[in-house]
């Protein structure tokens, strides 16, 4: 058992409310540490009031215990790394393209609206698209609409 | 949390309680436009701030925890109104959409200044906390801001309203800054650099908006305190009667 072996094993563990894309590719799973037999995974919240957290610890902790039969593993959410959507793996940004949802642009650390003006269709690719609101049905999407295919999508918000 | 005394975790106390109660009142308010926005995005627009702000209110009880108190559901659900520390601006009732959203734009400012500034405290907890709210918050001022700019510089009935609801919201607003009896402490143990700075960058930063769409900043208010030490107004203890109703009738109920 390794950390290697751990995060292979997560990758099977998938947010409940975008079910294409595993914890780890999502980048919240920050630390895994692995004392003898005990393991203790750490993750980092994407956005502080995410109603999937508490599943979340649950799912990964299920993992770990049930279908690999480690005996004691302890998960727990902090804040000590900040959450960005840079985090999200070049996998993760495929399967959230697979879900319909458009992947966040990269950000320099700082947020202005343009980011989110031209992020380019999910349905046909089209940059001709525009933002109706940053905030959408869960926390980390927002509302755009493509004047191409002329149909309404979701991004992955940049934070 | 080693590096404290006592009188440093009694300080960090005061000062948690007053943010993550202005969090969890204000997020109750804003969840008062689910289905009633006036459109579509503007209702899920408060509806995600509203999520965002509990959301953000449940880690700060949490680190209230960390220090000794309740837990955050026992704290959030079963104190009456005079032992809230939020200010009164966050417990005023919605109104209509003018008042709310100048609110907010008020309200939002004074957090990303606020947590802008805490991503440099030496409590290591909440300046963690800090660091992401920082980033959630950004939304929610670019949010304001587009639709305080729209709304002021659109038609005459649009300005008026957006005039009036700064007149009667600045008091309340000043009043955020309540300075607390321990900002020495905070100060003295680079927790926190104190109220009357973060008001004096919050001024700034809220007068240029309102300067941009030629809104007039009243000059004679005097700044309403009293929420910091638990003097609410009327409004407070029915808002958390509604907020505590499926607490109260089973707090062991598991959901």
């Amino acid at each position: 058992m390794t950390e290697t072996s751990i995060l292979e094993w997560l990758q099977a563990v998938k947010d409940p409310e975008i079910p294409t894309i595993s914890v780890v590719d999502l980048g919240i799973v920050t630390k895994v540490s692995i004392n003898d037999d005990n393991v203790e995974v750490t993750l980092t919240p994407t956005f502080a009031g995410c109603p999937a957290l508490k599943i979340l610890e649950k799912l990964v902790k299920d993992r770990l215990v049930e279908y690999v039969g480690i005996g004691n593993v302890e998960v727990k959410t902090n804040f000590e790394t900040t959450w960005t959507t840079d985090m999200i793996s070049e996998e993760g940004r495929k399967a959230l393209l697979k879900h319909g949802l458009a992947p966040p642009k990269p950000h320099p650390g700082y947020l202005e609206l343009d980011v989110l003006s031209d992020t380019p269709c999910p349905y046909c690719g089209s940059r001709n698209t525009e933002l109706k609101s940053p905030f959408g049905p869960t926390l980390c999407r927002s509302l755009h609409y493509c004047n191409n295919c002329l149909q309404a999508f979701e991004g992955f918000k940049p934070v | 949390m080693d590096f404290f005394n006592e009188k440093h975790v009694e300080a960090a106390k005061d000062l948690l309680y007053k943010m993550a109660d202005d969090q969890l009142i204000i997020g109750h308010r804003n969840s008062e436009w689910t289905g009633l926005g006036p459109l579509l995005e503007e209702d899920i627009a408060f509806s995600s701030m509203a999520q965002d702000k509990i959301g953000q209110s449940e880690h700060l009880y949490n680190l209230l925890h960390e220090l000794g108190e309740a837990d955050a559901d026992t704290v959030a659900f079963t104190r009456n109104a005079n032992q809230f520390h939020c200010s009164q601006l966050v417990e005023l009732p919605i109104g209509e959409y003018d008042f709310s959203l100048m609110r907010h734009f008020l309200f939002d400012m004074a957090e990303a200044v606020r947590f802008e500034s805490l991503t440099h405290s030496g409590y290591e907890g909440l300046a963690n906390i800090a660091r992401k709210f920082k980033g959630e918050i950004k939304y929610h001022t670019m949010h304001a801001h587009a639709w305080v700019k729209q709304l002021a510089n659109g038609n005459d009935e649009g300005k008026a309203r957006m005039q009036s609801s700064l007149n009667e919201i600045w008091p309340f607003a000043l009043g955020i800054f309540e300075p607390g009896q321990h900002e020495d402490t905070l100060k003295e143990a680079g927790i926190f650099e104190g109220e009357e700075s973060l008001k004096g960058k919050w001024l700034k930063e809220v007068t240029q908006l309102l300067n941009a769409c030629n809104l007039q900043i009243p000059t004679d208010s005097k700044p309403v305190f009293g929420g910091r030490t638990g003097n609410h107004t009327p409004h407070l203890q029915p808002l958390l009667d509604e907020m505590c109703e499926v607490y109260s009738i089973d707090p062991s109920a598991d959901w």
